[in-house]
């Protein structure tokens, strides 16, 4: 039983760092932007099949190191192009544009790739377990979590200390002030979103590698990240990190009680966050409400 | 003509059309069961719209409560007694009171993060649906059930086997909800909506409790679009999880910014065109699914007004 749990609330953790990944990207995008950023989850499927295309030539290391910076490079353009039109206009419009983004990714990579899921395999030193007690710890778990937090540290130092960082937490409080200070706003959306779209590329490369490829697979990772961002409080990072974590050692626990309701549990967490504390666990008064 | 005539000409148009629809849309190519669609999804935009473009709230898990209205009217049905009025009700009532509870947690939050909360709990009953598939029939839908000829005592019509008669009877469904939902905005409390929509911070200095209107309209709306979900169980004889999937909410919100958000009859034109262009593209191509979706991305960055705002814009000048 201990084992099991045990098992459980690792295989949490890990889902959960990886909801992080994503949520903390879509997070960067809402707190500074505006736009629910719908399309997510395909950025996520592209990142890994650009992955899957390039790892024959450049191997996995190397595509672990290219895709996530050429998804970034697409979300790049597709930012320039269709949503930077819609800034300042109802959050609905931008919400409505990504989601007929997100069909045409799927479909996108359907059309290019197959419909049939594709298998991805890890190097040999990341797929063998690490003890016979603990089979489920693998080489390639442990490495996934290492590159999320030393991601996550990355990202929340970029934040901190270089100008960029600082210059999106500003605009996350009061972007007019920002413009009015001479800052390029136009130019730190971009950026910033970028960064986001740079996280959902590094996510897929991960979740191929644990859960293979499918077309459809981004949809089921999105609202998982949406709550964690609800359940940490809209405007705060660290509430989203802290949000991704708790879902996912949530889900990992029920699933060893109900394995039905191991999806359920988020939804009614979320209920009670927003019962006791409207907010978020670490959402400030007052942010995008 | 004065602008009160040409209104009347209008909606004598819009009710015409409708009224003829299985006369006029077989020799074009259609049939009457598209047309029929056409009026259900249509006034589910409706009743997105009711909350979107009168209110000015974006709520994006209208779908949930859409498919519970559907699933009420199929355990109806199925389970309680073969009566094609009570089936109605219950999937309305479903709806609508889920929508009430759900309303209380989610009316607080504002914009992008309503938004979110709304699509996120929406998603709950999906996975309801999905999950317990002992009652709901989980990826297959419920099935086993189907629509009860209507009997008046004097005579019954058999809605069931004769497609028009099923068509007339959703018109007259139709026309009662959006005749109600007109009367409702119509009345002091459907101002004091536009007046939440145009200026939230004002309504709240005239003293109006914005949270408490914003709650009834949120319920009201789900009341609308359970009635719609419940029509449209009944004519498929089944209904679906996907009609609770937040895809779905997509679709409802598309339908109404697609025919003007701003204006009453708008969503249903949205829906109109919606429908048939996805029958259109679904029987020509695989790949529909971006066409739809670069119909999102067109109607977003170049309607945004929709069809409806668009003529009436054009119409001034």
């Amino acid at each position: 039983m201990t084992q099991v749990l045990l098992f459980n609330i690792t295989n949490g953790l890990i889902i959960g760092a990886f909801y992080v990944l994503m949520a903390l990207g879509l997070s960067l995008i809402l707190n500074l932007s505006n736009v629910i950023n719908f399309a997510h989850g395909g950025f996520l499927v592209i990142g890994g099949y650009i992955a899957y295309t390039i790892t024959p030539y450049v191997g996995f290391w190397g595509s672990l190191l290219i895709a996530p910076p050429l998804t970034a490079v697409i979300g790049l353009l597709v930012e320039r192009v269709l949503i930077r039109p819609l800034y300042g206009r109802d959050p609905l419009y931008s919400l409505l544009l990504t989601f007929g983004l997100a069909f045409i990714i799927e479909d996108g990579t359907r059309f290019i790739w197959g419909a049939q899921g594709k298998p991805v395999t890890v190097p040999a030193i990341l797929a063998t377990p690490l003890s016979y007690e603990f089979f489920f710890i693998t080489g390639y778990r442990l490495f996934m979590v290492f590159v999320v937090v030393a991601t996550v540290t990355l990202l929340f130092v970029l934040l901190r200390y270089t100008r960029l960082g600082i210059r999106i937490r500003a605009g996350t409080l009061d972007l007019e002030t920002v413009a009015a200070l001479g800052i390029n706003v136009g130019m730190l959306r971009s950026l910033n979103f970028a960064v986001g779209i740079f996280l959902a590329g590094l996510s897929g490369v991960l979740a191929a590698g644990q859960l293979g490829l499918e077309p459809t697979m981004g949809t089921g990772l999105l609202m998982p990240s949406f709550i964690a961002i609800i359940v940490g409080g809209v405007g705060s990072l660290t509430g989203t990190l802290l949000g991704g974590l708790l879902i996912g050692v949530a889900s990992g626990i029920t699933a060893v009680f109900l394995p039905a309701a191991s999806e359920a549990i988020m939804y009614v967490l979320m209920a009670v966050v927003l019962l006791i504390r409207p907010r978020g666990l670490l959402g400030e008064e007052g942010m995008l409400t | 003509m004065s602008a009160q005539t040409r209104k009347l000409v209008a909606l004598g148009a819009i009710w015409a059309t409708l009224a003829f629809a299985p006369y006029w849309m077989v020799p074009l190519g259609g049939y009457t069961a598209l047309g029929t669609r056409v009026l259900v999804l249509g006034l589910a935009a409706m009743s997105v719209n009711f909350l979107l473009g009168f209110t000015g709230v974006l709520s994006f898990g209208h779908a949930a409560y859409f498919g519970l209205g559907a699933y009420g009217a199929g355990f109806a049905l199925k389970f309680l007694a073969p009566s094609t009025p009570l089936s109605l009700l219950c999937g309305m009532l479903l709806g609508g009171v889920a929508g009430a509870l759900l309303g209380a947690l989610i009316v607080r939050r504002r914009g992008v993060y309503f938004a979110m909360v709304t699509i996120a709990f929406g998603q709950v009953f999906y996975y309801i649906a999905f999950q317990w598939s002992s009652v709901t029939g989980g990826d297959d839908g419920l099935r086993g059930f189907s629509r009860q000829p209507l009997d008046f005592g004097l005579f019954s019509l058999d809605i069931l086997s004769n497609t028009n008669a099923f068509y007339y009877f959703v018109f007259v469904c139709f026309a009662l909800a959006t005749c109600v939902m007109a009367f409702i905005l119509r009345s002091p409390f459907g101002r004091t909506m536009i007046a939440i929509r145009e200026n939230e911070r004002r309504a709240r200095f005239l003293g109006i409790p914005v949270e408490r209107h914003i709650w009834i309209a949120f319920t009201l709306s789900c009341f609308f679009v359970g009635f719609a979900g419940a029509l449209y169980a009944l004519l498929n004889n089944f209904a679906d999880p996907r009609g609770l999937h937040y895809s779905q909410s997509g679709d409802f919100v598309m339908m109404a910014v697609m025919g003007g958000m701003r204006t009453f009859w708008g969503p249903l034109l949205g829906a109109a065109v919606f429908v048939v262009l996805q029958d259109y593209l679904s029987s020509i191509t695989v790949n529909w699914m971006s066409f739809v979706g670069m119909l999102f991305v067109a109607v977003v960055l170049f309607f945004p007004r929709g069809l409806l705002g668009f003529i009436r814009r054009n119409g001034e000048s």
